[in-house]
């Protein structure tokens, strides 16, 4: 055994009570560290999760990112052109060709990719407007694409495809109507045409907005009632690989030209709240073990203020002032290993009693756990800061330690 | 080893100190040597600049044929650790290392013996000074004498050619100083080491092959 090393550990356990409680600072420290950030890291994980797989990967709506360029503009590159009052021609809104589109997209590997026509309706019942949002698909893809099915609480998107005048509606609209399934209704586009359709299927999200706005039918019905065939204003796809979304976006905007959001783009600003949430949290359970980091800087500088007789023998022995330093690194570090070894499992038994608490978040039906990330990064970044800051705060007084003058000490005798 | 026209002045809060001046002096392996001198003469300061822990504001002290006035402080430190051992008026034993331990450092941080040979050659020294039955013992289980003598063993741990001792018996009794003080004899005359000792004590100077007196950081004519 080095001799720094047992030289560091009898000073250890020459005081015993106030290295204990320093070093259940530390373990302390680690602990809250790991329980707290492997909670915020399951959630971020848990609510980026739901993001993503609620809503499509990337949306290709019928519309252009930036305005067209006008011919003139095109003529005179580098000059300043000033345009007023310019307007679009009318035309019929929609991603043109978007069949082919939607084929040249299914054929990537681990790409799925479906057309939407969305529109507005009314429903009148009992001599009220109730505004509602017609969402045309092909009833195959929207299991496969969308989470309706997921959401029904009451038949299937199945009897969307034998039922082609069947429509799915909100779980809110069919409370608010007093409707079963099975129930007839009919509906008034904005073209006028007007449609009964019977309801083959009820769905709830949690939303309400949600559940009593968004209905799901055949695209064709809506191609027709909008008199928009062959006419689609949304291609939704979803990928194997949620994370190359933002890659194929751009790739689908090159080719297309129309406006292709991925889930990224469209989730920035809630990226950038969990950003500083991150920030905020690391902030706070670095702060406890700054506090415990604070008791091992106050150990071992106690140490030191009662070892200068020591230190000045052994410097006058030949010991170097490095050496010195080191006995006292090394005291930082066994506690801080020591703060390490025990804080992790303390740690895994908060989040174990984490665990054990369940809620109910509205909408859902059965109480889900809260959310735990049991990943290597979480235990490796607390055991490795813990370890950091012990070190960080034993460098400090063992350089202190290290500058004792011998003379001045021996001057001093007892 | 010889020291030339070696001073040492500090510079306190508006005046300055002067520790040691002007002094020259030889010291001679298988000599005790014998530094005396009124309280606060500089005997200590002296013996600090010839054992390497302070440096002399001018003069020079070359020490068996090195000249050390230019070494850096680790230099001055494997000097120390090779060549030197301080005895001082307390023992300065490490609290939580048995006898034997104590005598093992200076051993351990040289690193050139084996953890066996550290071992049997701590104890042979232990014995050298009379506590072969001591070896176990922490120093808070020993009386002072004892306590004494393990530092003497320590500062022969790595057979260094010059002993340096601070009025090593200043804080013993009559009997336990009479030891010592022939422990240290025996150093320089049968072990063929240099030996120099502040005292304060006249019957121990007097059997020293070298006397030197000092008065106000001024070494008198012999
Ligand atoms: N840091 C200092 N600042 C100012 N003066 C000092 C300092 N250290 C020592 N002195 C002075 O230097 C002189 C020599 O001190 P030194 O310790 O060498 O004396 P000494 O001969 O060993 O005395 P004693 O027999 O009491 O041990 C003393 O007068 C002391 O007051
Ligand atoms: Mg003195």
């Amino acid at each position: 055994m080095s001799i720094f090393f047992s030289i560091a550990v009898r000073h250890i356990l020459s005081r015993k009570r106030q290295s204990f409680v320093s070093l259940l600072g530390i373990i302390i420290g680690v602990a809250f560290f790991l329980a707290i950030s492997s909670l915020m890291q399951g959630s971020q994980n848990d609510f980026i999760k739901r993001l993503i797989d609620n809503s499509p990967h990337i949306s290709v709506h019928d519309e252009y990112r930036n305005a067209k360029e006008q011919p003139v503009q095109k003529l005179y590159k580098d000059r300043v052109v000033e345009l007023r009052s310019i307007q679009p021609l009318p035309e019929t809104r929609g991603i043109r060709g978007y069949k082919q589109v939607v084929e040249d997209l299914k054929r990537r590997p681990g790409v799925r990719a479906s057309a939407t026509l969305t529109g507005q309706a009314i429903l009148n019942y009992a001599g009220r407007d109730n505004s509602i949002v017609l969402n045309g698909m092909i009833p195959a893809d929207m299991k496969d694409l969308t989470t309706v099915e997921e959401n029904m609480i009451d038949g299937s998107v199945d009897d969307l495809i034998s039922n082609r005048n069947g429509v799915i509606v909100g779980a809110e609209l069919c409370r608010r109507l007093m409707l079963e399934r099975g129930d007839n209704i009919t509906l008034t586009a904005s073209t006028g045409q007007v449609r009964t359709f019977k309801i083959v299927g009820i769905f709830r999200t949690g939303s309400l907005d949600y559940d009593d706005k968004q209905a799901f039918t055949d695209i064709k019905r809506v191609q027709a009632m909008m008199n928009k065939s062959n006419r689609a204003n949304t291609i939704i796809i979803k990928m194997d690989d949620s994370s190359k979304a933002q890659k194929l976006a751009d790739e689908v905007e090159a080719a297309t030209g129309y406006k292709s959001v991925s889930w990224q783009e469209a989730s920035e600003d809630i990226m950038s709240t969990l950003a500083i949430r991150n920030v905020i949290m690391y902030t706070v359970v670095s702060a406890v073990l700054l506090v415990a980091a604070f008791g091992i800087y106050n150990i071992i500088f106690t140490i030191i203020m009662e070892k200068q007789k020591d230190i000045a023998i052994l410097k006058s022995m030949g010991f170097l002032a490095g050496d010195i330093q080191w006995i006292f690194i090394i005291q930082g570090c066994i506690l801080g290993v020591a703060g390490v070894i025990f804080g992790l499992p303390l740690g895994c038994c908060l989040m174990l009693a984490l665990e054990q608490i369940t809620f109910e978040p509205p909408g859902v039906s059965e109480p889900i756990q809260m959310p735990i990330d049991w990943s290597a990064p979480q235990f490796f970044i607390a055991g490795a800061f813990a370890f950091f800051a012990a070190v960080l705060a034993s460098y400090l007084p063992a350089k202190k330690g290290a500058s004792v003058m011998p003379v001045q000490i021996l001057r001093g005798g007892q | 080893m010889s020291v030339r026209d070696v001073t040492r002045t500090l510079l306190g809060e508006e005046i300055e100190v002067t520790l040691v001046k002007n002094a020259s002096l030889d010291i001679e392996t298988e000599h005790f040597t014998a530094i005396t001198g009124p309280s606060g003469s500089g005997k200590s300061s002296l013996l600090y600049l010839l054992g390497l822990l302070d440096r002399p504001t001018s003069g020079t002290i070359n020490m068996l044929g090195t000249e050390t006035t230019q070494l850096s402080e680790n230099d001055l430190a494997q000097f120390r650790l090779e060549k030197l051992g301080f005895i001082f008026q307390f023992h300065f034993l490490l609290p939580e290392f048995t006898a034997m331990e104590n005598v093992r450092l200076p051993m351990q941080k040289l690193g050139k013996l084996s953890v066996k040979e550290q071992t049997e050659k701590a104890v042979a020294l232990l014995e050298s000074v009379g506590l072969h039955d001591q070896i176990k013992k922490l120093p808070k289980q020993m009386s002072g004498g004892q306590c004494q003598r393990v530092a003497i063993a320590r500062a022969l741990a790595n057979d260094p050619a010059l002993v340096l001792a601070d009025e090593p018996t200043g804080n013993l009794d009559t009997h336990s100083a009479a030891t010592v003080q022939q422990i240290l004899r025996d150093i320089a005359h049968t072990e063929g080491r240099a030996v120099v000792a502040v005292t304060h004590d006249e019957h121990f100077a007097a059997v020293a092959d070298k006397r030197i007196h000092i008065v106000d950081g001024r070494i008198q004519g012999n």
